[in-house]
């Protein structure tokens, strides 16, 4: 049973980053932007963590700086597509580039340092609870805050009146903008918020899951992120599902290997996405639905007519 | 939506494009200048494999100064995309090009096939051709020491084992490392879990972490991150770097690395090409050419493990000994080398089976 909860924690610690760049994503989707960048966001996070970390070896400044990180590449992404109008994905792109090229640069000099180990939940008597303690009151703290994240960002979508907005604006913004709701100010916010969590999801990596700075250690995890969100079908709650899903079987297929079982290393390296993918494109079969919850302004460009 | 996918993957193509293209950088200016060219799969700043391969191409800039020119490609994926960067490397005044990975041979040898005035390099794979040489290192002897020593201090038993691909190169690690563990403790198991890739870190210690929970204590890599070392570093436990030494990632956790020392192959055969003396080839070096290189061993080792691991190392050197030495069956229980007898290269190059002895399946 110990083998169980060691599988579950590795699945949610594995989950974790792509389930905050999701959430966020989902956010910017929604509003009707698509920004591809999520990895550069990403990358640029861990670094800013990292670095921010080394410099003052405080998590919650360490925190802030990746969050920031992450909404400066954003707002430089609304800048473009937002402001000036550029092809959202083409920036998007643009995006990732320079935020690889950035992180690299900028980490130059911080490769082979050691940020201090990052602090677990610990509550006495709930979290030494056998089998359960620590898969429920054991994690980084970091993991509670991912959950935290998809909570408020599936009840501000569907119950609160800024929630309603942002969605009209994602659904038709010259309505919304004929109503007098303010389009661009709402989508750079969206954006911002994408590349904040973005940007946490990545110092997750560099402060948690490593916790160490290579160049290019988010691996591909951003566009992963964005894959999420499309299959989840922009359900904050599928999207959850996906990156649990996604990452325990990663997990499982690891733990598995080590166990002996005999099945193929390059079917098992598959699985995670071919489950993942299966899933989210099962419960969200309804074409009719889909269509429904795809924003249509997706990626289009917002010029208010006066 | 399908459509918007399809712009997505055109996108991420062009990007990588233009990326390579910029790193490629505008072709030679002065011919006479000897132009070389390298292929990366990884970042140079992986601090393992690639990183390694780098210090190869600044050991030539340091020693050739005006005569050569350098070039790089780094995070070059192995697919069809290698054989365009390859390509360009080729078209761009390139006299020689080293391509660092086995993913690369066949972009590599379709190049070399194009380009016959062109002299290519490639890292660990088997294809040769006129102006196609290949060159490895015998890594399976460092792995030799590093079993020896994981034999003698693990507690529980049980090493684990990251594994990036189950090919000759790493399938020979592995059997290797086990062999020498099992020699001086027959109870030894070794647990292997294959991440299909070379480069992931968050992948690399979730790997790390499923071995620990399965009661591993210590760990090996062949996988090019630092990744599993930092692992063990925070759960106080030992591993051995790879490719590079991976101390300061791990400076408790770190027992030895095997470091690649490419340089003195780089060298001489950059000397080759100006000197207009430079032939096909293949070389397959180790410890004695020193290639292969054990990093400094960790305070933590007992005295008496590190003699054994020296003694080990110097036998390797001086060719007394050989980590694949009979009797050997493999893992089905089929005879594989008699008594005394040591593996021909051949059998080694296309390592394909776990000897006798380890768990769990080779992955086809």
């Amino acid at each position: 049973m110990d083998l169980v909860a060691n599988i579950l924690i590795g699945a949610m610690i594995s989950a974790t980053p792509l389930l905050l760049a999701a959430s966020g994503e989902l956010v910017t989707e929604r509003a009707g932007v698509l920004n591809l960048g999520v990895e550069g966001m990403m990358i640029v996070g861990a670094i800013a963590g990292f670095s921010a970390m080394i410099a003052t070896r405080s998590i919650p400044l360490a925190l802030l700086a990746a969050v920031a990180a992450g909404a400066v590449m954003a707002a430089l992404f609304g800048v473009l597509v937002l402001t000036l109008r550029a092809n959202q994905v083409a920036s998007g792109l643009a995006l990732t580039m320079f935020g690889l090229g950035l992180s690299a640069l900028w980490g130059q000099s911080y490769s082979g340092l050691s940020a201090p180990a990052f602090p677990h939940l610990y509550i006495p008597g709930l979290t030494d609870l056998p089998l359960v303690g620590e898969l429920l009151f054991g994690h980084d703290l970091l993991i509670y805050v991912s959950l935290a994240v998809v909570a408020l960002v599936a009840w501000v979508l569907r119950r609160t009146h800024i929630g309603l907005v942002l969605r009209a604006i994602g659904e038709n913004h010259d309505a919304a903008h004929a109503i007098g709701y303010p389009v661009i100010a709402f989508r750079y916010l969206a954006t911002m918020f994408g590349g904040a969590m973005a940007g946490l999801g990545g110092a997750y990596l560099s402060l948690v899951v490593t916790p160490l700075w290579v160049e290019r250690m988010t691996a591909g995890r951003g566009w992963i992120a964005l894959a999420l969100v499309v299959f989840a079908a922009w359900r904050p709650w599928r999207v959850l599902l996906g990156a649990y899903l996604f990452g325990g079987i990663t997990v499982l297929q690891l733990h598995s290997q080590a166990l002996g079982v005999k099945v193929d290393a390059q079917l098992l390296a598959m699985l995670p996405y071919v489950a993942t993918i299966a899933v989210l494109v099962l419960i969200s079969r309804d074409t009719m639905r889909l269509r429904l919850n795809a924003p249509a302004c997706l990626g289009k460009p917002f010029h208010a007519i006066t | 939506m399908l459509s918007r996918l399809g712009q997505c993957a055109a996108g991420v193509l062009l990007a990588a494009t233009a990326a390579a293209a910029l790193a490629v950088g505008p072709p030679a200016l002065a011919q006479s200048k000897t132009k070389v060219s390298f292929v990366y799969v990884g970042p140079i700043g992986d601090h393992g494999w690639s990183y390694q391969h780098h210090q190869g191409l600044l050991a030539i800039k340091a020693a050739f100064g005006d005569q050569v020119e350098t070039s790089y490609v780094e995070n070059v994926p192995e697919g069809p995309d290698a054989e365009r960067v390859v390509d360009q490397l080729a078209a761009t005044g390139s006299n020689i090009i080293f391509t660092t990975s086995f993913g690369f041979m066949n972009p590599t040898a379709k190049v070399a096939a194009r380009y016959p005035n062109v002299k290519f390099e490639h890292a660990t794979g088997f294809k040769q051709a006129p102006n196609l040489a290949t060159y490895d290192a015998r890594f399976y002897e460092g792995r030799h020491v590093i079993g020896l020593i994981a034999g003698k201090m693990t507690k529980t038993n049980i090493v684990g084992y990251i594994g990036s691909f189950p090919i000759p190169e790493v399938v020979m690690g592995i059997n290797s490392a086990f062999l020498a563990a099992k020699s001086v403790n027959p109870n030894v198991k070794f647990k292997v879990v294959w991440v299909s890739t070379w480069f992931d870190p968050g992948k690399e210690a979730a790997a790390a972490k499923t071995l620990v929970d399965q009661g591993a204590d210590i760990l090996m890599q062949h996988t090019d991150s630092p990744a599993p070392v930092k692992y063990a570093e925070e759960k106080g436990i030992y591993a051995f770097g790879q490719a590079s030494d991976m101390e300061k990632f791990g400076p408790n956790a770190q027992l030895t690395a095997i470091v690649d020392n490419w340089n003195p192959y780089y060298l001489r055969r950059v000397r080759e090409v100006i000197d207009g003396t430079w032939k096909s080839g293949a070389v397959w070096a180790g410890m004695k050419e020193g290639t292969v290189v054990m990093s400094p061993w960790s305070k933590k080792i007992p005295p008496d493990v590190v003699a054994l691991a020296e003694k080990a190392r110097e036998a390797i050197k001086a060719g007394t000994l050989h980590p694949f030495t009979g009797p050997i069956n493999k893992q089905d229980g089929t005879p594989w080398l008699k008594a005394g007898e040591t593996a021909p290269d051949k059998d080694l190059a296309s390592m394909n089976f776990y000897v006798e002895g380890m768990e769990g399946a080779l992955p086809k």
